[in-house]
């Protein structure tokens, strides 16, 4: 099998104090809004973000990259667990809905 | 009621102050996460999908007030004012910051609580029938028997590296509501010639190979319970595989092995076991029986319950569906649902779990239990006050008249909270409750036990639901599967799959056809869905689902 094209994807992770969903700007802070990640379109800074992220672990918990595609505002994510995340729970208005 | 020791409680002090040493170093950096994750687990901290989370051990589901009260005033400073009963008979709370952690643990030690979490391939905390020494027809009280077993397992040397970790529960009660038989051990206490022994059941488990547990001895004496566990432990010990983690479970060992080749082993190795047993154990056993002595039943505890009964239509319905017969004459065991029609199952408010605890206080002796089916229950309450506490439980939204019916539903936190879902489970029960309750056709079902699990380890016990839906991610969609005939009780069963799943927008209209099917196929009222199903099999209910053209969409999501 050829290998599979790159999809694009933003690098996410939980903030270590919080614990809430972050992900990585083009500046390379964290940011609590998706739309204003960086979306990442090569397979090898994807990597080098990953690496980066890990190696930043007094800032953020489990880092890894997730599916997006690009919208109209900034990166939308392609899976439902990853828009869940983008918001909160379905059950109370908790979490980043929250003042949204 | 059981109390924890002195050393406990010592114990649970310098736990605290390690973990809040740990957490600092954390924090600054000292500590990496792949350090970190193992403590924190150890100390019930785990992290979700949008938050941490924090478990709190709730022992034999068993608390007091000042206990509830804590955990009211836990949610409502470092949470976000309520707490979510487990089908574990723990409390989670949903939204804490790390460096709060250690302040609340502190709180919890303040009233004898804790958040450790045994962990590791050993026996793991021993569980039993939540309406314990209480139930009429109760042959024995299980605690002091579950107590015995984790006094005895705690630290065993012999049982530190088991091949996985083991899990046992304890029933007194021939209405077995532990789920004895979905554990790796179940003890069902029963009576014979006069005397107390256990039917010991090995091989159960949910998750992803659900098994029932085989019966492996009909009965044994309480004496030799012990070196019969001991004996039962140590061939597993020898024979379970440790070469695959999916397959170290004792139900893969009794599967692979075959019952009567374990039944062999044990019986020999109990010979062995039992002449090294001097009677401490029972010793120890009768000390613990006293610490889980009744309290002071009331003489005149009945009242004027009936006239009450006679009057009032709610409080009748209410008493019908949520009381259950006492052993003490004049006594009732109370379940207070957690299912209000549309609530997230299981969760309480501050104000709620405030309610609860002056209830049981003034009213209760002081206890409250929580079942693994996720409501509160007043364990010891004498008829006479159970007017007052309606009526109290009416003003904070907790008189639902809904237990054991299709809206007292069993639901994992699910893709709402956890980080291994692959569905959401939460909205699914939310939605259920609401249908039938707009149908208002709940009471005429009649009893009926649905559980929803979020992916596939199965917290929410969906292989032993009546109704069991299991949420999957198929192809990048929420897609669900329905199990039928699934039975936790004495007879336990793994329900059997209904066949393709359905989507998020067609599950509550699925379990809606199946009921409807029910209702037309009955033999009469007195026919529970249950009933039906092991009468009809699965074809007529198959029918219902499938034969009709809305679900061409959900065959064509699941092939
Ligand atoms: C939200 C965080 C949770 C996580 C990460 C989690 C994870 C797991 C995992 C991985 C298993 C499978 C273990 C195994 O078979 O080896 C499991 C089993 C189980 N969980 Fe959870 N769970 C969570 C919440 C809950 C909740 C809220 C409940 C109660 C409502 C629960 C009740 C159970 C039960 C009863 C089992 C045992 C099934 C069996 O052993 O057959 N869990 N859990
Ligand atoms: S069954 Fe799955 S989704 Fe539900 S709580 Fe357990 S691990 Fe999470």
């Amino acid at each position: 099998m050829p290998p599979r094209p790159f999809t694009p994807k933003v690098l996410t992770a939980n903030a270590l104090l919080e614990g809430d969903v972050v992900w990585l700007d083009a500046d390379g802070e964290w940011t609590r809004r998706m739309e204003e990640a960086a979306l990442i379109e090569d397979e090898a800074s994807a990597e080098l973000h990953l690496l980066d992220a890990h190696a930043r672990a007094h800032e953020v918990v489990g880092p890894y990259l997730a599916e997006a595609r690009r919208g109209s505002h900034g990166p939308e994510p392609t899976h439902f667990r990853e828009a869940f995340r983008t918001r909160g729970p379905s059950n109370y208005p908790h979490g980043k809905q929250e003042g949204q | 009621m059981y109390r924890y020791s002195e050393f406990d409680e010592s114990f649970v002090r310098s736990r605290v102050a390690q973990f809040r040493a740990q957490v600092e170093r954390r924090i600054d950096g000292s500590l990496t996460e792949d350090e970190f994750k193992p403590l924190r687990l150890m100390n019930g901290l785990y992290l979700q999908l949008h938050a941490y989370m924090l478990r709190v051990a709730i022992p034999y589901g068993t608390l007091d007030s000042r206990q509830m009260r804590q955990l009211a005033l836990i949610a409502d400073r470092w949470d976000k004012g309520y707490g979510h009963f487990t089908t574990r008979q723990n409390i989670q709370f949903n939204w804490p910051k790390l460096a709060d952690v250690p302040d609340m643990l502190e709180a919890l030690a303040d009233v004898g609580m804790h958040a450790i979490q045994t962990s590791g391939n050993t026996i793991r905390n021993v569980t039993a029938d939540h309406f314990a020494g209480a139930a009429a027809g109760e042959v024995a009280d299980p605690r002091p028997v579950a107590e015995l077993i984790r006094q005895w397992s705690t630290d065993h040397p012999e049982f530190q590296f088991l091949p996985r970790k083991f899990k046992v529960a304890v029933t007194g009660h021939p209405d077995d509501r532990a789920v004895t038989a979905a554990h790796d051990i179940g003890l069902r206490l029963v009576e014979r010639d006069g005397q107390i022994g256990a039917t010991v059941l090995a091989g159960g488990g949910l998750g992803r190979t659900p098994m029932i547990g085989k019966v492996l001895a009909d009965f044994v004496p309480l004496a030799d319970l012990l070196p019969y566990l001991e004996a039962v432990v140590a061939v597993y010990n020898l024979l379970g595989r440790r070469d695959n983690k999916y397959k170290a479970r004792i139900k893969i060992t009794v599967h692979e092995n075959g019952i009567e080749e374990i039944r062999a082993q044990v019986e020999a190795e109990f010979v062995d076991r039992k002449r090294l047993f001097s009677g401490v154990d029972q010793a120890m056993l009768a000390a613990i029986t006293t610490q889980f002595a009744p309290p002071a039943f009331e003489a005149e505890a009945e009242g004027d319950y009936e006239t009450w009964r006679a009057v009032d239509p709610v409080f009748r319905a209410f008493t019908d569906t949520n009381v259950t017969p006492h052993r003490q004459p004049g006594y009732a065991i109370l379940t207070v649902s957690l299912k209000a029609h549309g609530a997230t199952p299981g969760d309480a408010t501050s104000d709620q779990m405030r309610l609860l605890a002056d209830l049981a206080e003034r009213y209760a002796h002081d206890e409250l239990r929580i079942s693994h089916e996720q409501n509160v229950i007043l364990p010891h309450l004498p008829k006479r006050h159970l007017k007052a506490v309606h009526d109290a439980l009416l003003a904070a939204g907790l008189a639902t008249a809904n237990v054991g019916l299709v809206s007292d539903i069993i639901a994992c936190p699910g893709m709402d909270y956890c980080a291994l879902a692959t569905a959401r489970s939460i909205p699914v029960a939310q939605g259920i409750a609401l249908r039938f309750e707009e149908l208002r056709l709940e009471h005429e079902i009649g009893p009926l036990k649905i559980k929803i699990s979020g992916c596939i380890n199965a917290c929410g016990h969906h292989h032993v639901g009546h109704i069991g839906i299991l949420g999957l991610d198929r192809a990048g969609v929420e897609n669900y599967q329905i199990t039928l005939g699934g039975d936790g009780g004495p007879d336990a069963v793994i329900g059997e799959r209904t066949g393709p799943g359905f989507a998020y927008d067609q599950i509550i209209p699925a379990v809606e056809r199946i009921l409807r099917a029910y209702l037309a196929l009955r033999e009469g009222p007195g026919e529970t869905f249950l009933d039906a199903y092991r009468r009809l099999g699965m074809e007529p209910f198959k029918a219902a689902l499938y034969d009709t053209e809305e679900t061409d969409g959900a065959r064509a999501d699941a092939a």
